[in-house]
């Protein structure tokens, strides 16, 4: 069944849950044959009951340890400009659509979002653009992600500090 | 007369030798190799939240060399001890950490007006803190920018450049702008 893993972080997102679970966004995930909907909703003030979209299969729960699992199990993770939640998605390999909060104003995580879109290894839009978004999305023009790679900065750190 | 004018004089050779002290040491920082010497003891300050996730992920790539690791966190910071221990017990059998706690010196939000305040608080309680866990005379900076930075440093990042030893960002577009700094690619 393909799923997608909505993520809003520690923060609260209403627009974006209200977003993708109103009838006309639902409706174009099912015609694109996404039947299963997770929502991590975080601090916000809705929490959509599992019956309250009838044509998708929908679970939604505040927070959890980890969301590595549902971002594994998930085809499309939608996720707020987190920079956390942005790298473990693309550290996964999903393809992931970026939903920018535009009512949080100089948000300093946007710059990475924004440089990641650039670089084409994410998709970006904003909650009033988000049905449209996912109805003309071309997933395929998403380039692999090159996870960050620390073990260059320990060798770096070995090589000034003479640690053998 | 001549009492207080020799006073004010001592007074001032005192913080001229400190501050003279300080510059060697800061300036002589990065050619030391502690390494050469055994295990290097590393004092890490960590964010919160994602930013303590990115620093774990720098300390996992770090060999058992760099020993014991004291961790520094802000006393309103609760969820970045347990990944803390969590991280220390999965990568280390005979873990060396310990955890200290600092009041932080400024909130998300906080108006900058009162951070003056509340970073003095902070360096109040920061300083013996430094001094027990100092190990040894000649301390290396290593400071690495938050990988969410592409344009602009942080306030930190910003305070620290010009002290820092190493200074690392994580994205090309200020390695252009801090020519002093050093750019790996991303790290984390």
């Amino acid at each position: 069944m393909k799923t997608v893993f909505v993520t809003v972080g520690t923060t609260s997102f209403d627009e974006l849950i209200g977003g993708v679970t109103c009838p006309e966004a639902v409706q174009v995930l099912k015609a694109r044959g996404y039947e299963h909907l997770v929502l991590q909703a975080g601090r916000g003030s809705i929490l959509p009951a599992a019956d309250s979209c009838p044509h998708i299969r929908l679970e939604a729960y505040r927070f959890k340890d980890s969301i590595a699992e549902d971002i594994k199990q998930a085809d499309l993770v939608i996720s707020h400009a987190g920079a956390g939640s942005c790298l473990e998605a693309l550290g996964a390999g999903k393809p992931l659509l970026v939903v920018v909060n535009d009512k949080l104003m100089n948000n300093h995580q946007l710059e990475m979002a924004r440089q990641l879109h650039m670089d084409s290894h994410l998709l970006y839009c904003t909650c009033s653009t988000l049905t449209e978004t996912l109805r003309t999305m071309d997933l395929s023009v998403l380039q692999p992600f090159v996870p960050g790679q620390p073990k260059k900065f320990a060798n770096f750190l070995d090589k000034a500090f003479g640690v053998q | 007369m001549a009492f207080l004018f020799g006073a004010v004089f001592t007074l001032i050779l005192i913080c001229l030798l400190f501050i003279i002290r300080l510059y060697v040491v800061v300036k002589t920082g990065s050619r030391y190799k502690p390494g050469a010497r055994g295990p290097v003891s590393v004092l890490v300050v960590a964010g919160s939240g994602g930013h303590t996730t990115e620093m774990l992920r720098l300390m996992e790539s770090l060999s058992a060399a760099y020993s014991p690791r004291h961790y520094v966190i802000a006393d309103t910071d609760r969820m970045s001890e347990e990944k803390i221990c969590t991280f220390e017990s999965s990568k280390h059998a005979d873990s060396q950490f310990s955890i200290s706690r600092v009041p932080r010196s400024r909130e998300v939000h906080q108006a900058w007006i009162s951070s003056a305040l509340s970073t003095l608080d902070a360096l109040r309680a920061s300083m013996p803190l430094v001094y027990r866990l100092r190990p040894d005379v000649k301390v290396s900076i290593v400071f690495v920018e938050s990988v969410c930075r592409v344009e602009s440093l942080s306030l930190s990042g910003t305070l620290l450049y010009p002290l820092a030893d190493l200074f690392f960002v994580q994205w090309s577009s200020l390695r252009d702008k801090y020519p002093k700094s050093i750019f790996l690619g991303r790290l984390v």
